[in-house]
């Protein structure tokens, strides 16, 4: 095997670029990726999240060559791979259900990859890749003698010893637990840092997304809605999947009434929500405007107006639970319908009870407007998720997850 | 295994995603090329068989013909042999059913707390497989000898009268076929029973069931599979055997079946034609019976 | 099921475990009858019949051909059902239900019925019965059963595994011999020692094709007229013993095995 894209002595130095030109995914009867352009600079950590069905374990598959691209190019390093076979590929995968080899031990998984290309000191280099994953006492067990935690950083040393232009890891940590997923996102991160590989990580968990990637993109239906640091794609979604998706927002939709060098304001039913103009997708004609629920403060009395504060009331408090570092609030507005808040418990201060009048207000620096229509209205919000081809991909994902886990 | 076949066919979940490839073609044209060849073609060759006439010149050679009173002759000649077969094999059915089943229940939900008595019954079921099965009935035809141990115990007891024997008796040859089926029986049931989540049973229990409606409405379908591939591996077999009820083992004369007909015309009196006829009326009355059993029974999907 | 319904089980299913075992306890025993002629009257204990199994006429060269015959018939229909399972999940073609028909078939068949079937077709085409024509049929009546056994260890082998060994540089024929392969072995074994059997101790069909060649049932079965002789005795329980040596040893040590994990 002396194909030149596969490195061929021990360790590639780092990790090299992707990129995908204009991507397209048909299998029989529905699209489950439309004309996808994604380039991941070498040695960034990049999540691709999603809901199921939303083509990023496509995407993935794709790119480790397990299935074709109806259309497009995929580069790695520069060099055109969309013709590579899988084996081929200077890449490799932490599968979902790790996948791990039954009738090898420990080592002989590590080391397959390779003794496949025929890599010298191949043992050596195996017993290095799991002492990285502090598992290197375990190399002679087979994986059913390990436990969920352990086999999944066996699956992640068994890849990251080929040292991979690209590592993808497909939802690598759903079969964990609660506390075990926090701690191997961690270790995750560190092991990405320390070995500077590239690595893509497909996710449906925003949360864990945020906690290791450098940039995300957020995909729906076949395609990239926003792409960015984590921070910024919370601070200031650009799509109304995006707002609802990562975190919870409240959104609201108007016409703009004026719009000046600074700001430009939307009348939302009748009341004035200012947003600042470079923190609004759209400037004119009907607008979407949000806020995240942290931002909101209530009142219980209708506050001062201030032209920094977005002032929206009044309305009556319809629920409110109580999660110990926080309280969150259901808001109900007349015409507006329902907004989140999330308080801070940082004092014992006055708790808004059931069925209290309030009033919500937030900076207006907090405001961000949206890209897309109307999502007041849920019809125009949902209706495009459930059409045929959306359902057909979902079913075809739920398969390969199935299949992946059986 | 041979005794898990129908059961293991029906459980067996296949992922869906199938490829379309010339490999497939590769891989299964010598295997069907070959079930063609000397399974279908020997169909055929029974067909044309059972159609032919003696050869008027030749004593003992047959020409090809088309004489179908051929199935009339011997279905007139050999009914009552037909139809002991068939009442044959639905007694050992049925008696390997009341044997097999609480055997199976045993080993695979009561010895479930015991894995190595559960490894171990398990083994003594399977056990026969491995012994000759002619010798094994050989053997129930000394112990019933009129010499043998079981018909002078009998007849001390004076259950018996001085001059019966049980060997060359119908009773005989059921108890052949019945214990020789009872593996058959049981490793399917025990298959099903063995992956039944106990947790069904308990539910049943929590939800006001009584130990006996639990049993009849949580246990017995979910053995049912089961019970019908252990029916199957019974029935079939014994309805063609001709070992037991020949004369050299448990039967006489008086118990002949089918199989012992279709062996003498075809190896003894070489009267092919009236072989072949029996044996596709047999196989028709078979597929029948098996087809009309599946489509009751709900399972279609036995392969 | 409480009180007595507990024992009455315990009981019930001993005593059918007994009754099971009551002629294979009778045919070794009376492998080691001093028998002379005829091995139905219990005439004293000798070890001769096992010291001298080949002294009974022809009763060797039967085992022997048996062993041939199943060996055979063993590797063909296990190559050939093997491809077929694998094809079966893993591919789409057309005629699939008609193969599966055509796999189901010889298994809902009477024995008998393919027996005369073969014998019928030998005799039109002209062929000589003999060895050849056993194994021809052993291997016809295997396949299916092969495939069964196979096709459910296909089914339950994870997809991902073989992605895994793409996504790890391993080319097709090296995901196959290193991978799938491995994975299906116990299947594939399972399925093999199955033929045997089936082969081993096939009666019905073998005497239907035989000709004048004499396979160990057969053998049995010609004496049973005139008496068998006790060396038959010794090679069944010969082979009773091994295969139930080998059987005990595997499920008492995967018992064990799963009550260690069930531990751990």
């Amino acid at each position: 095997m002396t194909n030149s894209a596969v490195p061929q002595r021990g360790f590639a130095e780092a990790g090299a670029d992707l990129e995908l030109v204009g991507i397209t995914k048909r299998f029989p009867g529905f699209t489950a990726i439309e004309n996808l352009d994604l380039k991941i600079p070498a040695g960034s950590f990049f999540a691709l999240l999603g809901p199921s069905g939303c083509g990023k374990t496509t995407t993935l598959r794709l790119i480790a060559g397990l299935e074709d691209a109806t259309a497009g190019r995929i580069l790695i390093g520069g060099k055109d791979v969309t013709e590579t076979k899988a084996y081929q590929r200077p890449v490799n995968t932490v599968f979902q259900s790790y996948a791990l080899f039954p009738h090898m031990t420990v080592l002989e998984n590590v080391a397959f990859g390779l003794r496949r290309r025929r890599v010298g000191g191949a043992e050596a280099l195996a017993h290095e890749a799991l002492s990285l994953v502090e598992l290197d006492h375990l190399s002679a067990r087979k994986p059913a003698q390990l436990s969920g935690g352990q086999q999944q950083r066996v699956a992640l040393a068994r890849a990251v010893v080929n040292r991979p232009a690209l590592l993808l890891l497909d939802e690598p940590l759903g079969a964990l637990d609660l506390k075990l997923r926090r701690q191997m996102q961690i270790e995750l991160k560190h092991i990405q840092s320390t070995v500077g590989l590239t690595f893509l990580h497909v996710t449906h968990d925003q949360e864990e997304a945020m906690t290791m990637a450098d940039t995300v993109a957020v995909m729906n239906k076949g395609v990239i809605e926003q792409m960015g640091p984590p921070e910024e794609l919370y601070e200031l979604p650009h799509t109304t999947f995006v707002a609802t998706f990562l975190g919870q927002s409240n959104l609201a939709t108007g016409a703009v009434v004026t719009s000046t060098g600074t700001t430009v304001v939307v009348d939302v039913a009748g009341q004035k929500v200012s947003v600042p103009r470079e923190r609004t997708r759209r400037h004119n004609g009907e607008v979407t405007v949000g806020v995240r629920p942290e931002k909101v403060a209530l009142h219980a009395t209708e506050p001062a107006r201030d032209a920094n504060r977005n002032v929206l009331g009044p309305g009556r408090v319809t629920d409110v639970s109580f999660s110990g570092v926080s309280t969150q609030y259901e808001v109900t507005v007349p015409a507006l319908g329902v907004f989140t808040v999330f308080a801070q418990n940082t004092s014992i201060a006055r708790m808004h009870h059931d069925g209290d009048e309030v009033w919500l207000s937030w900076e207006v620096g907090h405001t961000f407007g949206l890209a897309d229509g109307d999502a007041s209205s849920p019809a125009s919000r949902f209706l495009d998720d459930t059409d045929t081809s959306m359902i057909a991909t979902q079913r075809r994902e739920q398969l390969e997850t199935e299949l992946e886990e059986a | 295994m041979a005794f898990g076949a129908f059961a293991t066919a029906t459980s067996a979940a296949e992922p869906a995603a199938r490829r379309k490839s010339p490999v497939a073609l590769l891989l299964l044209l010598p295997g069907l090329l070959y079930l063609a060849l000397f399974f279908l073609v020997p169909l055929l060759s029974l067909v044309i068989t059972s159609l032919q006439q003696p050869d008027p010149l030749v004593f003992g050679r047959f020409e090809n013909a088309f004489r179908i009173e051929n199935y009339a002759t011997v279905l007139a000649q050999y009914w009552p042999q037909a139809v002991r077969s068939f009442g044959f094999a639905a007694l050992a059915t049925l008696f390997a059913l009341l044997i097999g089943f609480p055997l199976a229940y045993f080993i695979g939900i009561t010895l479930r707390r015991w894995p190595l008595l559960q490894a171990l019954a398990l083994v003594l079921v399977i056990a026969p497989f491995f012994i000759s099965f002619l010798l094994r009935t050989i053997a129930w035809k000394q112990l019933f000898s009129d010499e043998g141990p079981v018909v002078g115990f009998l007849q001390a007891l004076a259950i018996l009268p001085g001059d019966a024997a049980i060997t060359g008796s119908a009773f005989a040859v059921v108890f052949g076929l019945t214990y020789n089926f009872i593996p058959f029986m049981t490793l399917p049931i025990y298959t099903s029973l063995e992956r039944l989540d106990l947790r069904y049973v308990e539910a049943g229990g929590d939800l006001y069931a009584s130990p006996a409606s639990t049993f009849l409405r949580v246990t017995l379908p979910l053995a049912a599979p089961g019970i019908m591939s252990g029916t199957l591996l019974t029935f079939i077999p014994a309805a063609g055997d001709y070992v037991n009820a020949s004369r050299e083992f448990l039967g006489s004369t008086e118990t002949a079946m089918i199989g012992n007909v279709i062996e003498a015309n075809f190896l003894v009196l070489q009267n092919f034609p009236a072989a072949a006829a029996l044996s596709l009326v047999l196989m028709a009355a078979i597929l029948v019976l098996v087809s009309v059993y599946v489509k009751r029974s709900g399972t279609e999907d036995l392969l | 099921m409480r009180g007595f319904g507990r024992y009455a089980i315990w009981v019930y299913s001993a005593a059918a475990l007994v009754f099971l075992m009551i002629p294979i306890i009778y045919t070794i025993v009376f492998s080691f009858n001093d028998s002379r002629r005829t091995n139905i009257v219990w005439r004293g204990f000798t070890l001769d019949n096992w010291l001298d199994v080949c002294d009974a006429q022809g009763v060797c060269q039967a085992f022997g051909n048996s062993i041939l015959i199943g060996v055979v018939a063993t590797v063909l229909a296990t190559t050939l059902g093997t491809m077929i399972a694998i094809a079966l999940v893993r591919y789409r073609f057309r005629f699939r239900s008609a193969t599966t028909l055509l796999l189901f078939l010889p298994m809902a068949t009477p024995e008998v019925v393919l027996g005369a079937g073969l014998a019928a077709q030998f005799l039109q085409a002209g062929v000589g019965k003999g060895i050849g024509t056993i194994i021809l049929a052993h291997t016809m009546f295997c396949i299916s059963f092969v495939v069964v056994t196979v096709r459910a260890r296909v089914a339950s082998l994870d997809p991902a595994l073989e992605e895994a060994g793409r996504d790890l540089y391993a080319s097709p024929r090296a995901v196959f011999w290193r991978i799938t392969f491995p994975l299906l072995l116990p299947g594939i074994m399972a399925a093999a020692l199955l033929s045997f059997a089936l082969s081993f101790d096939d009666f019905i069909i073998t005497n239907f094709n035989r000709g004048a060649d004499v396979t160990f049932p057969s053998y049995v079965y010609t004496a049973a007229a005139r008496g068998i002789p006790a060396e038959a005795n010794v090679i069944a329980s010969a082979v009773f013993l091994l295969a139930i040596a080998l059987v005990l040893v595997s499920q008492l040590s995967a018992a064990a095995r799963r009550r260690r994990l069930a531990k751990a």
